[in-house]
């Protein structure tokens, strides 16, 4: 038997859990979309939100997808993404300064003039908007992060949410920050 | 500008991409392309089975380094590629698959032979596409053989609806430079970064216990020469993977042979041994590294890959250089010489250590006169080729022993579905091989229970007189599953005794092949005689071989190096544990 000693154990690296929002621009081809979801099935990564749409670049699309795991699993998630042959260019905006937007549609039970009275004071506070009203329903559309949003809708909750659907987080970089160049990127 | 005909237009590109050799087999919605090639210059293999025909290419592919081709029809031809396609996938072999699809008009309708071919085969191609439009067939086309070949290679799907072929059009062959500039988001990183390069020469000038793990993207990268003259530059030892046989000759004093699961004794305990892993090539698969919280512990590791996904996806690596094996190992070795060190003094207890180490458990096998041990039929398949054969396994014990008693010592010389483990991979592939490479000997190291799942092809390899040697190492079981039930399951054999079989030797004389057969040691080395003087037919030999033999040493799935599975069992004794260190 060899006399060299061996540690038992290799050292591994600290497992941290977080929310991370990954911007990607692709060519805006037929099942490109497809292409991106089913990478996240396959390898067995949970999206949290993911919004898709055009940019005034033609045949370009642009693509938020917020996503939560360990470093290990974000750093191959982005490596996956940037392997696609339609993907131009992956960013994980997580630690850069960068705005998150989120719109919500929330038709929202009303009781009586008590309640309508009370919703309006929330819509009023969180700068939300009646879209439409019906006899014993409001609409509400409210744009914000997801902070935000969350908390409109905790608090109109207890009034009774009838229906209600979100376009997931959008996000962009902020120009003041828009210099730092993450390394290992891929720019179109 | 030209007019022609779609079909046409995919065999100008073909002829364009140098493409001499296709494999395939026709159908409703692929048929104009057929009635192109029949005038085309293009030889043309019709095989019995899409999959069969997806593994030729494949073998093809491994065999030459050239970009295999496949066609198929639509709907089941195209499904039958699948697993042809998943195992070209796995080992990064660079394809061309090419598709009929039903008419344009007709495609959403649940149309005769129609299936969602883009969608299947998405996650086993390195790209797809379906064609819209004649106009951008032939970029398309050449898009597909560039995506193959660059980078990582992999195979690549074109699925063309019938319409299209049929339709006649105005073309012009695009150039390379407009290939390059219609794929903006490709752009594979060929030149490794200096400064990381120059870190790997530093830590490759302090390390006491190197060792080289060498994988398939050194074959690929066609960089042999480069890992010989490091490895004897730095007097470092060499473990190959599976995919990596060839790419280091076996032969050498500095080769360490296989690592991993049914690694060598020796290969194993240098890698668990190290303190610097330089990977080349290797992905860090789970049949490599067993148990990875104890895989390699002390070791640094330099890992070169061309693939950024494959860096520290499995194991955190110290020194990442994303690039070309061949390129970065060019630069490494410039910027080893710039500042050389007393190699061989370095190396002298590590070398002398690895050499008690193969001199205390070399590669062994429990030796028979009476009933043909497989492993004695790989050693003669290597005696009477002289070790100079292209070898195509199935998958199995046969394939690990295949990878174990053949010493082999040019890459591409070992052909096998590593990534995947494909069954019914060896002979197909082995038949590519033969038609890529007329000049080498080829033989196909099959299971029973392996080579009857593309028997069928027999008939492809008479009718095109591909003279291909088939070994068919015969134990009546699917004896890999049989060795873990074994070992793993209280020798509950269920479901792995193949106990009706053909007879091998009638069955391949009745698809007009030669059959031979072997049952005692005594006879290996004539029918292998006789087996190597025919030359205008395949030849078939069924060796019927100790049943229960097992493929050792093992190291279970998920456990460290340190549990290795060593010796062969007596009777009514257990299989010894080895625990290292």
């Amino acid at each position: 038997m060899s006399d060299i000693k061996v540690l038992k154990e290799r050292p591994q690296p600290e497992k941290k859990v977080g929310r991370h929002v990954i911007t990607v621009k692709v060519q805006h081809n037929f099942g490109v979309l497809a292409r991106i979801t089913g990478l996240f099935a396959g390898r067995g990564y949970n999206i949290e939100s993911l919004t898709v749409g055009r940019t005034h670049e033609p045949n370009i699309a642009r693509i938020t997808i917020v996503v939560e795991g360990d470093e290990r699993v974000i750093e191959q998630i982005i490596k996956q993404l940037r392997k696609l042959i339609e993907t131009l260019r992956v960013r994980d905006i997580t630690e850069i300064p960068h705005i998150e937007r989120e719109l919500a549609l929330i038709k929202i039970h009303t009781e009586n003039d008590r309640t309508r009275d009370e919703i309006m004071r929330l819509v009023n506070i969180f700068r939300a908007k009646v879209v439409d009203v019906s006899t014993d329903t409001y609409t509400v559309e409210i744009t914000g992060d997801e902070d935000k949003i969350e908390a409109f809708i905790s608090l109109i909750k207890p009034f009774g949410i009838r229906e209600m659907a979100r376009t997931g987080t959008l996000a962009m970089v902020r120009e003041s920050a828009a210099s730092k160049i993450m390394p290992g990127e891929k720019f179109d | 500008m030209n007019k022609k005909r779609g079909a046409d237009i995919v065999v100008d590109v073909l002829l364009h991409e140098g493409v001499d050799t296709i494999f395939g087999l026709p159908g409703g919605a692929i048929m104009e392309v057929y009635d192109a090639l029949f005038d085309a210059p293009i030889r043309n293999v019709l095989a019995r089975h899409e999959q069969a025909a997806c593994h030729m290419a494949d073998g093809y592919a491994r065999a030459t380094g050239k970009v295999g081709v496949v066609i198929a029809t639509s709907g089941p031809g195209a499904t039958n590629l699948v697993t042809g396609l998943a195992t070209a996938y796995m080992d990064s072999i660079p394809l061309v698959a090419i598709t009929g699809q039903v008419p344009r008009h007709y495609i959403g309708t649940d149309a005769f032979q129609e299936a969602d071919v883009i969608g299947i085969t998405r996650p086993i191609t390195k790209h797809n596409f379906l064609v819209t439009d004649i106009k951008d067939l032939p970029l398309i086309l050449r898009q597909a053989f560039y995506i193959a070949r660059t980078g990582r290679p992999g195979p690549v799907l074109v699925d063309i609806p019938k319409d299209i072929t049929q339709q006649v059009a105005e073309y012009r062959i695009p150039s390379d430079e407009e290939v390059k500039e219609s794929l903006p988001g490709y752009n594979p990183h060929v030149e490794g970064n200096i400064v990381q390069i120059k870190k790997a020469a530093e830590l490759i000038r302090k390390a006491t216990r190197p060792v080289l793990y060498v994988g398939g993207g050194a074959v690929l990268s066609d960089a042999a020469e480069e890992i010989y003259k490091l490895a004897h530059l730095t007097k470092i030892p060499v473990t190959t993977t599976n995919m990596g046989k060839g790419a280091f000759p076996e032969t050498d004093p500095l080769s360490l042979h296989m690592l991993g699961m049914h690694g060598t004794y020796y290969a194993n305990m240098a890698v668990y041994h190290s303190d610097l892993l330089i990977a080349v090539g290797a992905r860090f698969d789970d049949r490599v590294t067993g148990k990875i919280s104890e895989f390699a512990p002390e070791a640094k590791i330099i890992h070169i890959d061309i693939d950024p996904a494959s860096i520290s996806k499995t194991i955190t690596v110290d020194v990442p250089i994303v690039g070309d094996v061949k390129n970065v190992l060019q630069k490494l070795i410039a910027e080893l010489e710039k500042k050389p060190v007393e190699w061989m003094a370095a190396r002298e207890s590590w070398l002398k250590q690895i050499q008690e180490w193969k001199e205390k458990h070399p590669l062994s096998y429990r030796k028979s006169d009476k009933i043909i041990k497989p492993q004695y039929v790989i050693e003669e398949i290597y005696n009477i080729t002289e070790g100079d054969a292209i070898i195509s396994a199935g998958v199995g014990q046969h394939q690990m022993w295949a990878a174990m008693f053949y010493k082999y010592s040019y890459p591409r010389q070992f052909l096998n579905s590593g990534g995947l483990g494909t069954m019914g991979f060896g002979f197909p592939a082995a038949v590519g091989a033969k038609i890529g490479r007329p000049d080498k000997t080829v033989f196909a190291i099959e299971g029973d229970g392996s080579f009857i799942m593309n028997v069928q092809d027999l008939a492809t390899a008479v009718q095109y007189r591909v003279p291909v040697k088939i070994a068919i190492i015969n134990n009546g079981f699917l004896g890999m599953v049989r060795q873990w039930q074994q070992f793993f399951y209280d020798s509950r054999y269920a479901s792995v005794c193949l106990s009706v079989q053909p007879d091998f030797v009638k069955l391949a004389e009745s698809f007009g092949a030669v059959g031979l057969r072997a049952t005692k040691p005594s006879e290996v080395r004539d029918v292998l005689a006789k087996a190597m003087e025919i030359n205008d037919r395949p030849v078939l030999i069924d060796f019927v071989v100790d049943r229960e033999e097992n493929v050792l040493p093992m190291v279970p799935a998920g456990k460290s190096y340190r549990e290795m599975i060593l010796t062969p069992k007596q009777k009514g004794e257990a299989e010894t544990m080895y625990l290292v260190g």
